[in-house]
C-alpha cells in the first residue's frame, strides 16, 4: 500500500527531508551546483552591497562633507561599485530561481514518468486493489508535494552562506556590535522553526479540507439529477457550506498565526539595528568605532534577517514532501507486473479465425469469495459463441482473463493452443480484441481513439467505423475524424461511445472478438445493424472471426452458433439456444422473462 | 474549448471588465467590505513601522553621532527607546490588519462559494448535459481560492507596497526633494516596465496552466483507461503521450519561472543605481549646503524600501489578474440566470391525489438548438399508466424532463391537474412528482443515508418496507451489511442494475403522485427486471405514471402507449390498438420481437 509511514517525530522528519533532497541533488547535480552558486553569488553580493555603502560612508560621504570637496574620481568608484555588485548580483538572482525551478520540474518530470512507468507495467488486478483518486494524486499532487522543498534550497544554502559572510564582516568590523546585533539570528530562527511547526498542520488540514470540499461538489454536481429531481438542493448546499465553514476557520486560524509571526520576525532584527545604534553611539563616543561601522553593522543585520525566512520555507516544506515522496516510491518499488513469454500467434494465417479454449479457470478478487470455479468451454475456430448468465454471475471478469488484463488463479486460458501467459508483451492484442461495457476514450481525436498506435488510411478508419454504425455521427462531427474528444472535446453519448469502441475493435481485423455487452446503449435496430456487420468486417477473403459475446437480448444470442450458461462462477450449461431452452428451466427464466410477462399472441 | 456543443451557455463572465467584477464582487460578498476602513487604517499604521528604523538611524546618525559638540548618547538611547516602541506598536497594528484580513476574506468568499454552489444545482446545465462539470466544479473550489489567495496575500502585499512607497517618499520628499527625483528617476523605467513583464508572465502562466491540463488528461490514461489499454497493448503508444504531456509542462514552467526570475532580479539593479545616485547626488547637493550628511545616509535605508514592491510588483499584478479571472468565472455562475425558477410562496400547490397532465401545444428546442419537440399536444386522465416509446433522439427524455419541470418548454405550456408546472412551488412540484432516471447516482455514504434521499425522516424499517413492497428483500439481505453497506464512491460499490433498483426504492419512498420512470431498469437482467415490473405496477396504481421504454414489455402492460418520433407524437393508444395500426409502433415492435428471436409470425 502506498500509505505514509508513520514517523516518530520531528527530528526523524528533518533527517527524512534532507534525504529526499539528497536523492533530488544526486540525481540533477549540475543544476544544483549552478543554483547554488547563484544563491551564494547573490548572498555574498548582498552582504557586499552593505560593505560598499559602509566604504563609501566613510571613503566619499564624510571625506566630502568634511573637506567641502567632491572627488569625481571616487564618485565614479563609487558608482561602479554599487552598479557592479547589482547586476552580478541579478546575475544570482536568475541563476538561483531558473536553477531552482529547472531543478524542481525537472525531478517532476522523472517521477512522473517513473511512477505512469509503473502504472502501465503493473497488471490490471493492481489498479483494482487501488482507487483511481489516490493513483491519480500519487502521479501528480505527491509528486508535487515531494519535490516541493527545491524551489526554497538554493536560497536556504545561499542564506547559510550569507549569514557566514555576514556574520564574520560584522565581528571584523566591530566585536561588541557585532555581538549585540547577532543575537538577532538565532532568534529569528527560532521563531521560523516555532511558526512552520505550528502552520504546517494547519495547512496540511486547509489542503485536505480544500480536496474534500472539491469532492462534495464533484459528486453533488455528478448526482444532480437525483438532487433536482427529489429536491435535495437544501440539503446539498448545506453539506457543501458546513466543508466551506470548516475550511474556511481553518484558513482564519491559520491567518492568525500568520498575522503574529510576521510582525515579530520583521521586528526583531529592527529591535536589533536600535540596539546596535544605542551601542553604537557611545562606542563612537569612546572612539572604539567610527560612524562608518554603525551603518554597516546595522545595514548588514537589516538585509541579512529577511532571508533567514527562506530556511523556515525549507524546513516547513519538509513534512509535505516526505510523505509524498514516500507515497511516491512505495508506488515505484511495487512489483508483480505481469511475466511475458516469447512465443507468438503469428504461425497463424492472418485471416483465419483463432480458436479459444479455458481449462478448469478460477479466479477470486484479491479478500473475496471465488468468483469464478473451473471454468472450462472451448469455441472452435470461426464459430460464436454467447456467454449468458445473470448479474453478478462473473461474466465481465470472464472477458477480462480472456484478454489477459488479469491472470486466472488456477487454470489456463489458451488461444490457437497457446497459454496466455507463454505469448509475447503486445502479441495477445493483436489477434484479440475485448469491447467492453464500459468505454474509456482516450484525450484524443476519433482517429487517435479509434486507431490507437496502428498507423492507418483514413479508408480503413471509415470502413471500421462503417461498420460500427458510427460513421453517420462522426462525418456530422465539425472536424469528422480529426474531432478532438474527451473531457475537453466534443462528448458523445453513451451509445456513441460503444460504437466508436466496436470500431476501435473492428480496425485491427481481430481473429477473436470478445464483446461484452459492448451494444447495451443502442437500439435495437443499430444493434442489428452491428452484429451484421461483425460477420462482414473482416475484409475480403479473410474469415469472419471467432466471437464469444456476453448478451441479455435474445436476438444477440440467436446469431451465436452455440451459448454457455454461466451460473455463480460455474459454466452450468451448454448447447445450442434452443437446447438449453428446452432443459434448462433457469436458463428459460432468464432469456424469456419478456414473454413470460405475457406478450399475448 | 468549443461551445458549440454544450446544451446551454453558462456566462463565462469574461466580458465584464475587471473594475465591474471587484465592484460586482463586493456587492455580491458584503461581508468583504465590513471593516475595510479599519483595516486599510491598521494597514498605513503598519507601514508606517517600517519607516521608523530607517528614520531613527538618520536622526541618530545626524543629531547623536555626528551632533555638533560630539555624540549625545541621551538622544541617542531616547531615540532607540522611541523607535522600539513605534516597533512594536506598529507590529501590533500589522498583526491586527493581516488578521481581520483573513477573517473578512474568507467569510466573505467562502459565502460566495455558498452561493455559487447553489446556485449551480439552480441551473439547468447539470440535468442537460454531463460535459464540463470538472469546469463549474473548479468555479466553486480553484477559482475561490485563487480569489481569496489574492485578497489576502496579494492584497496585503498590494497595500503595504504601495504603502511602503508612498510613505517612503513622502518622508523622503521631507529629507529632500533632490535625492526623491533620483531616486524615483532611478525606479521610473522598472515601474514602467511592470506592465510588460506582468503581459509576459500572465502568457507564460497560461501556458502552463494549458499543460497542466493536458497533463492531468495524459497521466489519467493509464489509470483510468488502465483496461482498454491493457486489452490493446498500447502501453508503448500511451507512455509516449504521457511523456509528451510532461515535457510541455516542464519546458512551460521553466520558461514562466525563467521569466519570473528575470523580472525578480531588476529590482536590486534599480537599487544599486538609486544607491549610487543618492550618495554622489547626495554629497553633491550636501556640498551645497542643501542636505545633510545622515540624511544621505537615511535615502540608502529608505531606498531599499523601494526594492521589495518592485520585485514583488509583477508577481502581484499577475495574482490579481488571475484573481480577477477566478472572481469573473465565479460571478458569472451567478449572473447565469436559473431559467427554471420556483414560484415559492406566491404559487399554487398541487393537490394531494393522482393528478392530470396536459402538454398544450409545447414546443422545445436547446439554446441555439434545432428543435427537439414540436407542438406535443395532449391530455393524460388522472391515474392512467402512460408508456412513451420511441427510437433513440425522438425527444422522449425531454418529454420526461419537461414533466418533472428539469426545464421550461420554449413554447406552450406542461400543466398538472390545470395547474402550469411554472406556478407551482418547488417543495409542492418535488413531493407529488418524482422522476426515476436511467442513471441511479449514489452518495459515497451507507445504502440507508442514500435511500433516505427517497424520504429524509425515514426509519431504518420505512427503508426495509419499502425494499420489501418493490419485492427488494431478498436483494437487500444479500448485501453484505444490509442497510449499513457502503455504497462507494459514485455507488460504484454496487452493479449498474442494483444502483437502479437504488433509485426505485428512492421513488417508493417519496411516494409521489406522479411517477415517471425513464429507462429505469435498462441494465438489470431480464428476470429480475420482470420481477421488479410487476412490483412496479404495485408502485403505479393509485397514481399517475409515465414510463419511459426501449423494451416493449412496459407498453404492453401501460394503459396507453404514446409514439413519440422527431420531436411529434405520431401514434397514440393500447399496445394492441397501435400494433394492428402499424405505422412506427408497428415498426418498433416488429423489431422487438425479432430481438426476442421469436419471429413476427409468433404474433
Amino acid at each position: 500500500m502506498s500509505g505514509p509511514r508513520t514517523r516518530a517525530g520531528g527530528t526523524s522528519t528533518m533527517r527524512d527531508g534532507f534525504h529526499v533532497l539528497g536523492v533530488a541533488i544526486r540525481r540533477e547535480p549540475w543544476v544544483f551546483t549552478w543554483s547554488t552558486l547563484g544563491s551564494v553569488l547573490f548572498g555574498a553580493l548582498t552582504v557586499a552591497d552593505a560593505w560598499v555603502l559602509g566604504w563609501a560612508t566613510e571613503r566619499f560621504v564624510l571625506p566630502a562633507f568634511r573637506t567641502g570637496e567632491l572627488d569625481p574620481g571616487i564618485a565614479l568608484a563609487v558608482l561602479a561599485l554599487f552598479l557592479g555588485v547589482a547586476l552580478l548580483r541579478a546575475v544570482g538572482i536568475v541563476a538561483r530561481r531558473l536553477g531552482a525551478g529547472i531543478m524542481q520540474y525537472r525531478m517532476q518530470a522523472h517521477y512522473r514518468r517513473a511512477v505512469t512507468r509503473k502504472y502501465l507495467e503493473l497488471p490490471l488486478e493492481w489498479h483494482q486493489r487501488h482507487p483511481t483518486g489516490q493513483l491519480l494524486s500519487n502521479a501528480n499532487a505527491d509528486v508535487e508535494a515531494a519535490w516541493a522543498p527545491i524551489a526554497p534550497l538554493p536560497m536556504a544554502i545561499g542564506t547559510v552562506a550569507m549569514m557566514v559572510i555576514a556574520i564574520a564582516q560584522m565581528l571584523l568590523t566591530d566585536l561588541v556590535m557585532a555581538l549585540a546585533g547577532l543575537v538577532v539570528f538565532p532568534l529569528v530562527l527560532v521563531a521560523n522553526v516555532v511558526f512552520q511547526r505550528i502552520q504546517s498542520p494547519l495547512m496540511t488540514r486547509a489542503q485536505a479540507l480544500r480536496a474534500e470540499l472539491s469532492e462534495i461538489a464533484h459528486e453533488s454536481f455528478d448526482g444532480a439529477m437525483v438532487v433536482k429531481t427529489l429536491g435535495r438542493e437544501a440539503e446539498e448546499t448545506d453539506r457543501f457550506a458546513h466543508k466551506a465553514a470548516e475550511l474556511r476557520d481553518v484558513a482564519v486560524r491559520a491567518g492568525r498565526v500568520r498575522a503574529a509571526f510576521d510582525p515579530v520576525l520583521e521586528a526583531l532584527p529592527n529591535l536589533a539595528v536600535l540596539v546596535v545604534l544605542a551601542l553604537g553611539v557611545q562606542r563612537v563616543l569612546d572612539g572604539d568605532a567610527v560612524a562608518g561601522d554603525v551603518v554597516t553593522i546595522a545595514y548588514l543585520l537589516t538585509i541579512v534577517a529577511f532571508p533567514i525566512r527562506s530556511l523556515g520555507w525549507l524546513l516547513g516544506e519538509f513534512p509535505r514532501s516526505v510523505v509524498g515522496y514516500d507515497r511516491v516510491t512505495s508506488v515505484i518499488a511495487e512489483t508483480g507486473q505481469m511475466t511475458y513469454g516469447d512465443a507468438t500467434l503469428a504461425g497463424h494465417a492472418p485471416g483465419r479465425a483463432a480458436s479459444l479454449a479455458l481449462e478448469e479457470v478460477g479466479y477470486a478478487y484479491p479478500g473475496s469469495e471465488p468468483l469464478l470455479r473451473g471454468v472450462s468451454f472451448e469455441v472452435p475456430a470461426g464459430r460464436s459463441v454467447a456467454l449468458v448468465g445473470p448479474t453478478a454471475a462473473g461474466k465481465s471478469t470472464l472477458t477480462a482473463l480472456l484478454v489477459r488484463a488479469v491472470d486466472p488463479d488456477t487454470g489456463r486460458v489458451l488461444v490457437d493452443g497457446t497459454d496466455l501467459r507463454t505469448l509475447a508483451h503486445g502479441d495477445l492484442a493483436r489477434h484479440v480484441a475485448l469491447v467492453s461495457q464500459s468505454t474509456f476514450l482516450f484525450d484524443d481525436t476519433v482517429r487517435g481513439n479509434v486507431a490507437l498506435d496502428e498507423d492507418l488510411d483514413d479508408e480503413e478508419v471509415w470502413a471500421a467505423l462503417r461498420a460500427a454504425q458510427a460513421e453517420e455521427f462522426v462525418r456530422a462531427l465539425p472536424d469528422g475524424l480529426e474531432a478532438r474528444l474527451g473531457e475537453r472535446g466534443t462528448t458523445l453519448s453513451g451509445g456513441q461511445r460503444q460504437r466508436l469502441a466496436l470500431a476501435r475493435a473492428l480496425v485491427r481485423r481481430p481473429r477473436l472478438m470478445i464483446l461484452d455487452d459492448a451494444t447495451s446503449a443502442v437500439d435495437p435496430e443499430v444493434e442489428g445493424r452491428i452484429l451484421a456487420a461483425l460477420r462482414d468486417a473482416a475484409g475480403p477473403g479473410a474469415d469472419p472471426p471467432t466471437v464469444l459475446t456476453v448478451a441479455y437480448r435474445k436476438a444477440t444470442i440467436a446469431l451465436a452458433d452455440e451459448v454457455v450458461h454461466l451460473a455463480e462462477g460455474r459454466v452450468v450449461d451448454r448447447g445450442t439456444h434452443a437446447e438449453l431452452l428446452a432443459r434448462s428451466p433457469a436458463y428459460a427464466r432468464l432469456v424469456n422473462a419478456y414473454e413470460d410477462e405475457g406478450m399475448e399472441p | 474549448m468549443s461551445s458549440d456543443t454544450s446544451a446551454t451557455s453558462l456566462d463565462s463572465g469574461e466580458q465584464i471588465p475587471a473594475w465591474q467584477t471587484v465592484k460586482l464582487g463586493m456587492a455580491i460578498s458584503p461581508e468583504l467590505k465590513q471593516g475595510l476602513a479599519g483595516t486599510v487604517a491598521l494597514a498605513v499604521l503598519a507601514t508606517l513601522g517600517r519607516i521608523v528604523v530607517p528614520v531613527a538611524v538618520q536622526q541618530t546618525l545626524d543629531r547623536g553621532l555626528t551632533a555638533p559638540g560630539g555624540p549625545d548618547v541621551p538622544f541617542t538611547v531616547q531615540m532607540a527607546l522611541l523607535a522600539a516602541v513605534a516597533v512594536v506598536v506598529t507590529g501590533g497594528a500589522s498583526y491586527l490588519m493581516t488578521s481581520r484580513l483573513f477573517r473578512t476574506a474568507e467569510t466573505g468568499l467562502a459565502s460566495l462559494r455558498v452561493k455559487a454552489f447553489r446556485h449551480v444545482h439552480d441551473l439547468p446545465l447539470l440535468t442537460q448535459s454531463t460535459e464540463r462539470r470538472g469546469a463549474l466544479v473548479a468555479r466553486v473550489t480553484s477559482d475561490v481560492d485563487q480569489v481569496s489567495q489574492f485578497l489576502i496575500f496579494g492584497g496585503v502585499i498590494a497595500i503595504v507596497s504601495i504603502g511602503q512607497i508612498t510613505v517612503a517618499t513622502v518622508v523622503m520628499l521631507v529629507y529632500s526633494w533632490q535625492l526623491t527625483l533620483v531616486v524615483w528617476l532611478c525606479f521610473a523605467p522598472l515601474f514602467l516596465s511592470l506592465r510588460f513583464f506582468q503581459q509576459r508572465l500572465s502568457a507564460a502562466y497560461g501556458v502552463v496552466r494549458q499543460q497542466v491540463g493536458t497533463l492531468l488528461a495524459a497521466v489519467a490514461e493509464p489509470v483510468v483507461g488502465a483496461a482498454v489499454v491493457k486489452a490493446y497493448a498500447v502501453e508503448d503508444r500511451t507512455q509516449r503521450r504521457i511523456d509528451e504531456a510532461i515535457d510541455r509542462h516542464r519546458a512551460a514552467s521553466i520558461r514562466a519561472q525563467g521569466l519570473t526570475a528575470f523580472s525578480f532580479s531588476l529590482g536590486g539593479v534599480s537599487a544599486g543605481l538609486a544607491n549610487a545616485g543618492v550618495l554622489i547626488v547626495g554629497v553633491w547637493a550636501g556640498l551645497a549646503g542643501d542636505v545633510s550628511i545622515g540624511v544621505v545616509l537615511a535615502f540608502a535605508f529608505l531606498v531599499t524600501l523601494f526594492v521589495g514592491p518592485v520585485q514583488m510588483g509583477t508577481q502581484v499584478l499577475t495574482d490579481a489578474q488571475n484573481a480577477v479571472a477566478g472572481w469573473r468565472r465565479v460571478i458569472g455562475i451567478l449572473q447565469t440566470p436559473a431559467d427554471v425558477t420556483d414560484p415559492g410562496e406566491a404559487g399554487t400547490p398541487l393537490p394531494e391525489r393522482p393528478v392530470d397532465i396536459t402538454f398544450d401545444h409545447v414546443g422545445f428546442a436547446y439554446p441555439g438548438g434545432p428543435p427537439v419537440l414540436h407542438d406535443v399536444h395532449l391530455e393524460v386522465r388522472a391515474g392512467t399508466r402512460l408508456a412513451v416509446v420511441g427510437e433513440t433522439g425522438s425527444g422522449k427524455s425531454t418529454l420526461a424532463k419537461l414533466l418533472t419541470r428539469l426545464m421550461d418548454p420554449s413554447r406552450g405550456r406542461v400543466l398538472l391537474d390545470g395547474i402550469d408546472l411554472r406556478e407551482v412551488p418547488f417543495a409542492s412540484l418535488r413531493r407529488r412528482v418524482v422522476l426515476v432516471p436511467q442513471e441511479g447516482f449514489l452518495f459515497d455514504d451507507d445504502l440507508a443515508a442514500n435511500l433516505r434521499y427517497g424520504r429524509l425522516d425515514a426509519t431504518d424499517a420505512d427503508l426495509a418496507a419499502a425494499a420489501a413492497e418493490l419485492d427488494l428483500s431478498d436483494w437487500l439481505a444479500g448485501l453484505p451489511r444490509g442497510l449499513r453497506t457502503r455504497v462507494g464512491q459514485r455507488g460504484e460499490s454496487l452493479s449498474a442494475g442494483e444502483r437502479q433498483l437504488v433509485a426505485l426504492v428512492r421513488a417508493q419512498l417519496a411516494d409521489p403522485d406522479l411517477l415517471v420512470l425513464d429507462e429505469a431498469t435498462s441494465a438489470v437482467d431480464p428476470e429480475l427486471e420482470m420481477r421488479i415490473g410487476r412490483a412496479l405496477e404495485r408502485l403505479m396504481s393509485g397514481r399517475t405514471s409515465v414510463t419511459i421504454a426501449h423494451r416493449l414489455t412496459t407498453a404492453e402492460n401501460a394503459d396507453e402507449v404514446l409514439v413519440v418520433d422527431r420531436g411529434e407524437v405520431v401514434q397514440r393508444g393500447s399496445h394492441a390498438a397501435l400494433v394492428a395500426e402499424g405505422g412506427a409502433y408497428g415498426r418498433l415492435h416488429a423489431s422487438w420481437v425479432a430481438q426476442q428471436g421469436r419471429g413476427p409470425a409468433a404474433d
